[in-house]
């Protein structure tokens, strides 16, 4: 038998049909609602009548085939082999028969947790660090386990005001785009690029470089008869977007590289706009293999909103409610000139009115 | 190296409750030299407080310009097994739905092709592979594509699109998010693999404004379903809230942005012409009331992180337009696409592009009418650029 060597491109995803459980695909458009039976399992109630358990767990999102195999055999064994992925890396497993839930939970416990739903913290959403990107000023897996870890309680319950999303971005670049996240963990470089005058020239398109940079920092030079750039490092802001077009300006730098902690963003419309993620806490140090200092910021501002905020409110909302100048009060977090803005539009977050609390 | 891998500073990552990674990894270093020197790696790197990464490389898929990521250990000596160490993005089915069987497939190729490392899923929504060499990668694609799986995008090129679980699985579904996502990625096979754009194009389908796919800030263009008529109350089942003792008053009709809802007795009454469509009551009462009848989607444009300008999200284009067939939408993209790639700027974002020429000029440029829902508010700046005045005859 001969082996067909065509070469197939542009065939796009496969379809979607036939990975949908046959009652999802029975009822698909036509569901009435669902509910929470308990804190990582919901059921969606068809016009029908029929019914679909998920069961939701959490992955740490770098994995395995092991593990990718070890939960389709779950899948295989409780779910007839129906399974899906949320939009925050966690697994659902989609059962049709409700006595299969908890001895599919019992498996499930042995590695990981299941959870991640309601009012509570769910899976966070993150980027590869170091174990895979080469203008990470922190690691990513590293730090979610870290702080997960800590908050792990509000994984498998829903006890919080309000869902609290999470998400961790180990440079400005934000893959994990975390510019609308309840709390943010981003990293950060704080010193400017080392230019590498030798291989600039040959490795970097010299204009691309200086249009790169949203500061105007960075101008063409030449040293040594060779044309290369000049940065204004008191322009620059250590985006790393010279970086991105040329790889002769790294920004790495073990002794000043951190984390920065982001405050009240959120996506949904529900009852308020989507909202920015704001500065609450501008740098800690990077401490692998546990972060301590992030996970204790982190852990601190759960509880103080866990405590102050009112039911069905938002981190963002909570703050909006209490005001800036609270939320810093209740933290402990120092407020500094570093939360004053001086990007673009930096005046649009000057207060200009004498409503203050007293 | 020696032969036994020593790494305290990860092996603490092996404790706690939280799923690990670490522990993970290690089992599949025994088998797979790319893991163990991965761990070396990492362990330097939380040693050293930096990453050992070389910047990226030129490395693809015959015929593709998008797809793999090339990367390269910045120490190939010391760490020989990730001296490759590129990256795969295979485009994920709709809604992220699999089955067992097609996981093991996939998962039979990585193991065969690469690291055995993998993401579920990118940040995009692709299913990601990493870690190959270079040789690997021609194999990997022929296999993937003998299976009917392709791979997705990445540099500047319309990225991956991906959806929320719409109507497979969530009553809010406003239109066919899992239809759409795979019509559009079909459609446009060629601005996916192909890079040609100014930057990156990045598409998320959310059935209603909860936004599951935050495609308000992740995406260039958000297609975020809406509905137009009115919320369907079940009043049995509302006066079964009222009577379970949830407080409706306080956690439901006094969060209500337009306070446009009250309670009568047992009977839950909205103004409907002043609901927002925020989701916030259906939400709490999803038994009782349901997104309305006269559905579809509103558009929006531009979201984004912060590089270069800053991070936006999506601006409103589009309020309400009908998704039963997606023509009209593609009649926009495409315009879209091809104002931007006329009159934008190498990487340049279509958000900071309708940033820098202005809203009027943009849509001036893809055929829309200036209307009051694209807007917060008026400009309140008197300098108006005025294009009409009266000349003397």
């Amino acid at each position: 038998m001969s082996v067909t060597t065509e070469r197939r491109t542009d065939i796009g995803p496969p379809h979607y049909e036939q990975f949908l459980h046959p009652v999802i695909k029975k009822n698909y458009g036509a569901w009435k609602y669902h509910e929470i039976l308990k804190p990582g399992v919901l059921v969606h109630v068809a016009e029908s009548g029929d019914s679909i358990y998920t069961v939701r767990a959490a992955s740490p999102r770098l994995i395995s085939t092991e593990f990718v195999r070890k939960i389709s055999a779950l899948a295989e064994k409780y779910c007839d082999g129906y399974l899906r992925f949320t939009s925050r890396n966690n697994i659902e497993f989609l059962l049709s028969n409700k006595d299969n839930i908890d001895p599919l939970i019992e498996e499930l416990s042995k590695f990981t947790l299941v959870g991640g739903t309601g009012r509570g913290i769910s899976n966070v959403v993150h980027t590869q660090g170091w174990v895979h990107c080469h203008s990470a000023a922190t690691d990513a897996s590293g730090l979610v386990k870290a702080v997960m870890d800590e908050l792990a309680d509000y994984f498998t319950s829903m006890k919080l005001p309000h869902k609290v999303r999470l998400a961790v971005a180990c440079c400005l670049n934000m893959c994990g785009a975390v510019h609308a996240s309840d709390i943010a963990i981003l990293g950060v470089h704080r010193t400017p690029p080392r230019i590498d005058h030798e291989t600039l020239p040959n490795l970097c398109e010299i204009p691309t470089t200086v249009a790169s940079c949203p500061n105007n920092a960075i101008r063409p030079t030449s040293i040594e008869g060779k044309s290369t750039v000049k940065v204004d490092e008191d322009k620059c802001m250590y985006c790393g977007n010279c970086y991105t077009v040329c790889p002769s300006m790294p920004l790495a730098d073990p002794l000043n590289d951190g984390v920065s902690i982001w405050v009240g963003g959120k996506v949904s419309n529900a009852r308020t706009e989507p909202m920015f993620t704001k500065l609450a806490v501008p740098y800690l140090p990077n401490n692998p293999p546990r972060w301590p200092e992030v996970t204790e910021a982190v852990k601190k501002i759960v509880e103080v909103y866990a405590k102050d905020a009112r039911p069905f409110e938002r981190v963002g909302e909570w703050i909006n409610r209490i005001g800036w100048a609270r939320f810093f009060e209740k933290t402990g977090i120092e407020f500094t000139k570093y939360h004053l803005d001086d990007f673009r539009h930096a005046g649009t977050t000057y207060k200009r009115s004498v409503q203050n609390r007293y | 190296m020696s032969d036994e891998l020593k790494t305290p500073l990860l092996d603490e990552l092996e404790k706690g409750p939280w799923p690990s990674f670490v522990s993970d990894l290690k089992k599949m270093a025994p088998k797979k030299p790319m893991v163990r020197d991965l761990l070396g790696q990492l362990e330097k790197s939380y040693r050293d407080k930096r990453g050992y990464w070389k910047h990226g490389g030129l490395v693809g898929i015959m015929g593709y310009g998008g797809g793999v990521i090339g990367r390269y250990s910045a120490l190939p000596e010391e760490f020989p097994g990730v001296s490759h160490f590129h990256t795969v993005r295979v485009n994920q089915p709709s809604g992220w739905f699999y089955t067992a069987d097609a996981l093991n497939e996939l998962m039979d190729i990585w193991d065969a092709h690469g690291s055995g490392l993998l993401n579920m899923h990118g940040s995009t929504g692709d299913l990601v592979f990493l870690g190959t060499v270079t040789d690997e990668l021609e194999p990997t694609f022929r296999e993937l594509t003998a299976r009917d799986w392709d791979l997705g995008g990445s540099g500047s090129d319309m990225r991956t699109p991906s959806c929320c679980v719409g109507p497979a699985r969530c009553q809010n579904a406003c239109y066919d998010t899992l239809a759409l996502t795979y019509d559009l990625t079909h459609k446009y096979q060629d601005e996916l693999h192909r890079p040609m754009f100014n930057y990156k194009f990045k598409i998320k389908m959310s059935g209603c404004p909860n936004d599951c796919t935050a495609a308000i800030a992740r995406s260039d263009l958000g297609i975020i379903g809406i509905w137009k008529d009115d919320i369907q109350v079940d009043q049995a089942a509302f006066a079964e809230y009222l009577d379970s003792g949830m407080n409706v008053q306080e956690y439901v009709v006094e969060k209500c942005p337009t306070k446009c809802i009250s309670i009568e007795g047992k009977e839950f009454k909205i103004d409907n012409s002043d609901c927002v469509k925020c989701m916030h009551c259906i939400n709490m009462l999803p038994k009782a009331l349901r997104v309305g009848k006269e559905r579809g989607a509103a558009i929006v444009l531009g979201g984004k992180a912060p590089i270069v300008e800053g991070a936006l999200f999506g601006s409103m284009m589009i309020p309400f337009m009908k998704m039963d067939d997606f023509e009209e939408l593609y009649d926009l993209i495409e315009r879209i696409w091809e104002f931007w790639d006329e009159h934008g700027k190498n990487r340049e974002r279509i958000g900071e592009f309708v940033e820098r020429i202005g809203l009027a000029a943009f849509i001036e440029g893809i055929g829309l009418e200036p209307i009051p829902q694209m807007v917060i508010q008026p400009r309140d700046n008197p300098y108006i650029f005025y294009e009409e005045y009266y000349e003397e005859e």
